[in-house]
């Protein structure tokens, strides 16, 4: 079985601070991590790997330094690792992002199925994933918690709902976003780390991948960002107390007078 | 302060310290109260490749560097003493193999235990033999291609769990020190049982066992080196652990002193943190400046035994008799900085005063050390 797996690079922190005349992520200073919810989506591709064989691709758009993290993939047992890299990639939205990760899957050829964490989180959009898979035109299943069954071509997984959850069947090739109730992410072992370190990473830019320009960087982004702010804290309740006949009077005055 | 280690070390010292905080420290108080052994810790250094870290890339382990193993116990130990002591006396009953093992001995016994598949244990203390190890009584004697072990060992770490034991018994009674010799033997040999497991003051997550050989029949080829190599094994086996035992220490106390900060900084009374009153600042500096100075001699003293110094017993001892000592007054110090709470078992810091007090007992009594180094300094006057 062949596997992709789509990581992102995001500053180690829940505390996000955001630049208030730009509207973008302050990077200046915080450590750079693994998206936590990649973590997952890693672990299940060397699961699968160890299971049917195969090869295990990683890959991920970012500046140079998201090198780092796909050397972090690889320790702990990814094949391979893509960066895409060039500075006519920078500044995309979901759209410009989840298409140029579709043409690099392209160019990869053939592969069984694409694995991404179900979010960033950074930018909390869940969007990439999906993305990829429209624009590849192959079937998407979103917030995988378990995968029951693979043969013949055909994935049998289990996706979380709020309550409960799905059972889907899927042909493969097919796009997977995973929830954290997949696996427990394994810790690199040091030979992992040593092997990693030392292995080429293959870097492609916008000449290799050959997209329209139109669709990528800030350029191909149809989403602008606006404003970006924390929504005010919910203020306390109000408690009605007294004889029940009192307190539905009261209510009924503040549904009445109060709430609009 | 900068140890001005390599990359690889550096690497070494971060997976040790992230499996310490992710895996061993949530996990730490409940081994102390059940004092089960750790097998799911073992299974995860296992997977880290750590138990390479005493063990020939040969033989499937990382290669043996004494600083690099030292980095690895500091780390374990700052979240976990009893922990990183299972890892480290899996250490101590590799070494014998890995300096004095035939080749045959080695491609059978460290590949499994480089792979963390085995843990090893080393066993010379007797309940009449502890810092005397002339006085063993455990024999072995010949019989045809077997040797035929007698006798008991007791307070061996590691007993029990193990699969693979170093045994220190006597060949030839009559030689003394000279007369004992080194054995592989493997758990589950017919003759060979466990006896009672000890109920320990500190370092509860490591079993502790007696070792019962009773007419227990091994083949002659589980001889490590000669038969009267017995006791320059176990000193050159504690010549390269001690450093170890001395890293323990030292993280059991890096561990404590970081708790006590972390502490003294939200504890609030008289109306501010207590880290704000010199009496407490002057703690803090004294406890941190008394680590550091025992981490440069242990890590000088790993140093030494890497470049392949010859006579490193004086300054092993150092390390381990310093570090241990530092230990337990660093211990001891954090937790009067908790005051009432630390006293009590619902937070962590007391555990670390139980388990440093074993760091100034075992692999020589630090009164033991202070004897070593006494009389290499005086001999060394005496040339």
């Amino acid at each position: 079985m062949n596997i992709i797996v789509c990581i992102k690079q995001v500053p180690e922190t829940t505390d996000v601070r955001i630049n208030p005349e730009t509207n973008t992520l302050i990077r200046e200073g915080v450590k750079s991590i693994v998206n936590p919810f990649d973590m997952y989506a890693i672990e299940e591709g060397v699961r699968l790997k160890e299971k049917f064989g195969g090869k295990v691709t990683v890959i991920t758009m970012g500046p140079p330094q998201a090198e780092a993290c796909l050397r972090e993939a690889m320790s702990m047992g990814i094949d391979e690792g893509i960066l895409l890299c060039d500075r006519a990639f920078a500044g995309s939205d979901t759209w410009a992002t989840s298409y140029t990760l579709a043409g690099a899957i392209r160019k990869i050829g053939q592969f069984d199925l694409i694995i991404c964490g179900k979010q960033a989180s950074d930018g909390d959009t869940a969007q990439v994933g999906p993305g990829i898979s429209t624009h590849l035109d192959i079937p998407q299943v979103t917030y995988v918690k378990k995968i029951e069954e693979a043969k013949n071509n055909v994935m049998r997984v289990e996706r979380m709902m709020e309550e409960g959850f799905e059972v889907i069947e899927v042909p493969l090739p097919a796009l997977l976003t995973v929830v954290k109730e997949i696996n427990e992410p394994r810790l690199p072992s040091l030979k992992g780390i040593m092997r990693a370190k030392s292995a080429k990473i293959t870097i492609w830019t916008q000449k290799e991948l050959n997209l329209d320009g139109q669709q990528i960087g800030l350029n191909g982004s149809p989403t602008q960002v606006i404003k970006i702010f924390t929504p005010p804290q919910r203020k306390g309740g109000e408690m009605l107390t007294g004889e029940p006949g009192d307190i539905a009077e009261k209510l009924v005055n503040l549904l009445k007078n109060e709430v609009h | 302060m900068d140890y001005l280690l390599t990359e690889e070390q550096k690497m070494i010292k971060d997976l040790a310290h992230k499996i310490a905080e992710e895996k061993i420290r949530p996990v730490a108080a409940k081994y102390d109260i059940s004092e089960e052994y750790p097998w799911e810790i073992i299974k995860v250094l296992a997977g880290a490749d750590m138990f390479g870290l005493f063990i020939p890339e040969e033989y499937g382990g990382m290669s043996v560097n004494v600083l690099n193993l030292c980095l690895a116990t500091e780390e374990l130990a700052r979240a976990c003493g009893g922990i990183a002591v299972c890892y480290a006396a899996s250490a101590l009953g590799t070494f014998p193999i890995v300096l004095f093992g035939s080749d045959e001995q080695k491609k059978k016994y460290l590949p499994d235990l480089a792979k963390g598949k085995k843990v090893a244990a080393f066993a010379v203390t007797e309940p009449e033999a502890g810092s005397d190890a002339s006085a063993i009584k455990t024999t072995a004697k010949k019989e045809g291609n077997y040797y035929v072990l007698n006798g008991l060992k007791h307070f061996i770490t590691n007993g029990g769990d193990a699969e693979t034991y170093v045994i220190i018994a006597m060949t030839d009674k009559s030689k003394g020190a000279r007369g004992a010799s080194a054995f592989i033997v493997e758990k589950g040999t017919p003759g060979f049982t466990f006896g009672k497991k000890e109920d320990k003051f500190g370092i509860r997550a490591s079993s502790t066992r007696e070792l019962i050989f009773t007419d227990c029949k091994i083949p002659k080829e589980n001889l490590i080196a000669r038969e009267g190599m017995g006791f320059i094994v176990t000193m050159k086996t504690f010549d390269m652990s001690r450093p170890g035992v001395a890293a323990q220490a030292l993280g059991i106390a890096q561990g404590a002193l970081e708790l006590a900060v972390k502490y003294v900084r939200e504890r609030q009374q008289f109306g501010k943190a207590i880290s704000s009153f010199q009496g407490v600042q002057w703690m803090i500096a004294d406890m941190a400046t008394e680590i550091e100075a025992a981490r440069g001699l242990v890590y000088s003293t790993a140093r030494m035994v890497d470049a392949g110094i010859k006579d490193v017993g004086k300054e092993s001892a150092m390390a381990k008799m310093f570090a241990s000592d530092v230990a337990m007054k660093v211990t001891v110090d954090a937790l009067q900085l908790f005051g009432g709470y630390g006293y009590m078992k619902d937070y962590p810091i007391e555990k670390y005063v139980r388990d440093a007090k074993i760091t100034q007992i075992y692999e020589g009594t630090n009164q033991i050390q202070r004897n070593i180094i006494a009389l290499e300094i005086i001999k060394g006057m005496a040339k």
